[in-house]
């Protein structure tokens, strides 16, 4: 159990990082707090993997600090930090039986034999592996095998930190649900920290407490589910989180605000001063298709767009418009009418996100 | 839906029975022929049913080299591979030093039978030979002509510098195959460096162990150019095996009968000793 505290961290896998692009994660602070349920969250390739082979010390930072409960521990295995970790892929060892298997880091630990059978037996509860126990774990499918990897992180109750791999890769859509709740159960029953690796959103947000969305080496926002979809603080986490996306529309600065073709969209003034201060390279401003408003009627405030296109994807649909040229994505609920040919729609002022060079900007509160 | 029997896609299979019939059934037929019929020219034969494979199994000669032999194959496969294994392991993964290993393992390899024996017998040579006159200069009295002991132990030393080469390129391969995600889960397990062994690199290099061995036991047993040149299977009968003795008879005494037999009983000892190697190998999966 630990609280784990990244300082400076950097990594490169080059042995002499030239630019920004040698760096598979740049400068990042961050702070795993004890007990918490994470999510990592990002696109393949954004440095997700290795920020967390940098955790469980199976990769060794090339800049920063890794720390656990305040102590520097760079230098130590992962045997030394006390770390599960759960791979993409299963990893069993083929000839032994699944108790053995489970068994296996209890036993490396030195622990007496009745200990083990009681450990190993309620893990094998909690993944429903009970009667699996005395199979030979190369003759198990896919997903019993991820079940025993799964099984050989969680059996260990005095690890500093459970890590994730996208654990649910090879998993079956029904069980992967079944899984997520049970990581959670376990989550609260054992009350150990856990950072769950994945792409998948809906996997990231119904597992964890607090996500954080990683983006080109970079942590770009860590915060609830809600945070991210409702203030995203950087595009990325707009357009990754959401479905679909957050609508994103270049602007210009105009007096009193910004505009887009024939459109003017008013700031308040102190984003209006905060703006003229950081003058960016582009500027862009999101909405979420959720929260764009869509009117039955012409309306003073609105503007007029043309329906391009709508799908109905059961429980909700999605209309394609052209607002002046840009398109633009809105959601909307199942028992909502459809306008036919042209839409009126408004953008709610809290709703409406002003991106500087990608990077949120919020008026002073 | 009504099949229409048609069975003309069995000539497809002919090409290969012709290449099987001439270059293993028809000449092994042959041999069955002499092996049950008693033949001193074409036109005086006689039939003499199991005579031969009595002879034969009842020869003290045989049954000594038989012995012998089992016991040469046994020692060559209990010192090839773990040694090719231990090899495999210790041998660099990255870089230009594992290029070079891989060739300097692969040089033995490439050496004809005879030239291997021909080194060996100039190197054991004890008035001439670096190894031999070396081994006499230290005190010990080494002499692979003349001495029982020191002949086997110059023949498996031989062949174990001629051929675990091979056990360990293929375990090398073998362990390059394992993902790294194994070793990582198992630093993770706080599995010990023997553990890592015994329940991944063993397992996972089961399948070309299994290639290893039978490889090795077929070889060794059906051994005769290297101890031929070195030893002439000397002294006295100490490493002659069964090809020599094989050979002797068949090309020596012309006892082409006896021979024959003989020949299908070998045939038949390697094909039972590899199918029980197998089976044993294989078998572990299946439950």
């Amino acid at each position: 159990m630990a609280e784990i505290r990244l300082q400076q961290l950097a990594h490169s896998y080059s042995r002499d990082p030239q630019g920004a692009d040698d760096y598979a994660l740049r400068e990042l602070e961050h702070v795993w707090e004890q007990g918490g349920a994470y999510a990592l969250l990002g696109p393949s390739g954004c440095g997700k993997s290795t920020l967390l082979n940098i955790i469980s010390g199976l990769l060794s930072p090339s800049h920063g600090q890794v720390l656990f409960d305040g102590k520097v521990v760079n230098e130590l295995s992962p045997q030394a930090r006390n770390i599960a970790q759960v791979f993409q892929f299963p990893v069993v060892y083929d000839t032994m039986t699944v108790f053995d298997n489970l068994a296996f880091p209890l036993r490396n630990q030195g622990l007496d034999e009745a200990r083990i059978a009681s450990k190993v037996k309620e893990i094998a509860e909690v993944l429903e592996l009970g009667n699996l126990l005395k199979k030979k774990a190369r003759n198990l499918s896919a997903d019993e095998k991820q079940k025993v990897s799964m099984g050989r992180g969680l059996v260990r109750d005095d690890v500093s930190a459970i890590l994730f791999d996208e654990p649910l890769t090879v998993i079956d859509p029904h069980l992967k649900w079944k899984l997520r709740r049970k990581l959670k159960q376990i989550h609260e029953q054992f009350n150990i920290t856990m950072i769950y690796v994945t792409h998948d959103q809906l996997e990231a947000s119904t597992f964890a407490d607090k996500i954080a969305v990683m983006y080109g080496g970079q942590i770009v926002q860590f915060g609830t589910p809600r945070e991210l979809f409702e203030r995203p603080r950087h595009t990325f986490v707009g357009y990754f989180i959401g479905s679909p996306g957050m609508n994103l529309i270049p602007v210009q600065v105009q007096p009193g605000g910004v505009g887009f073709a024939a459109i003017h969209l008013p700031l308040p003034l102190d984003l209006q001063e905060r703006l003229a201060a950081c003058s960016p390279t582009h500027l862009q401003v999101g909405i979420r298709p959720e929260f764009v408003q869509v009117w039955d009627a012409p309306f003073d405030e609105g503007f007029s767009a043309r329906v391009v296109d709508v799908e109905d994807l059961g429980t909700y649909k999605i209309l394609s418009l052209d607002l002046q040229g840009v398109p633009l994505k809105v959601r909307l609920g199942e028992d909502r009418t459809l306008p036919e040919g042209q839409a009126w729609i408004s953008f709610p002022a809290q709703w409406l996100m002003l991106y500087a060079d990608d990077v949120l900007l919020e008026a002073r509160s | 839906m009504n099949k229409v029997p048609n069975n003309k896609a069995w000539w497809l299979v002919l090409p290969v029975f012709l290449l099987v019939a001439f270059s293993a059934v028809v000449p092994m037929m042959t041999v069955v022929n002499y092996s049950v019929q008693d033949i001193f020219d074409q036109s005086s034969r006689y039939f003499v049913g199991a005579d031969w494979y009595r002879q034969v199994l009842l020869d003290p000669r045989l049954h000594d080299s038989l012995l012998r032999q089992f016991i040469y194959s046994a020692c060559v496969l209990l010192i090839e591979i773990p040694l090719g294994i231990a090899i495999a392991l210790t041998m660099p993964t990255k870089g230009r030093w594992s290029s070079l290993c891989l060739i300097v393992m692969a040089i033995p390899l490439l050496i004809p039978w005879n030239v291997v024996g021909t080194i060996w017998q100039i190197f054991g040579r004890a008035d001439i030979g670096l190894l031999g006159a070396s081994l006499n200069q230290l005190g010990i009295n080494y002499n692979y002509a003349a001495n029982t002991m020191d002949a086997w132990v110059t023949v498996l030393v031989m062949d174990v510098w001629h051929w675990t080469s091979l056990v360990a390129l293929l375990c090398y391969s073998g362990l390059r195959a394992i993902p790294d995600v194994y070793y990582q889960a198992a630093r993770i397990d706080r599995a010990s460096a023997w553990a890592v062994f015994r329940h991944i690199q063993l397992p996972k290099m089961k399948s070309v162990l299994l290639i290893a061995v039978m490889l090795r036991f077929m070889d060794s047993f059906m051994i005769y150019t290297e101890p031929f040149v070195l030893t002439g299977g000397g002294p006295g009968n100490a490493t002659t095996f069964l090809s020599q003795t094989l050979t002797q008879m068949a090309v020596g005494q012309f006892d082409l009968g006896p021979a024959a037999a003989f020949s299908l009983v070998y045939f038949l000892i390697i094909l039972l000793v590899s199918w029980l190697f197998y089976t044993a190998m294989t078998h572990a999966d299946k439950q």
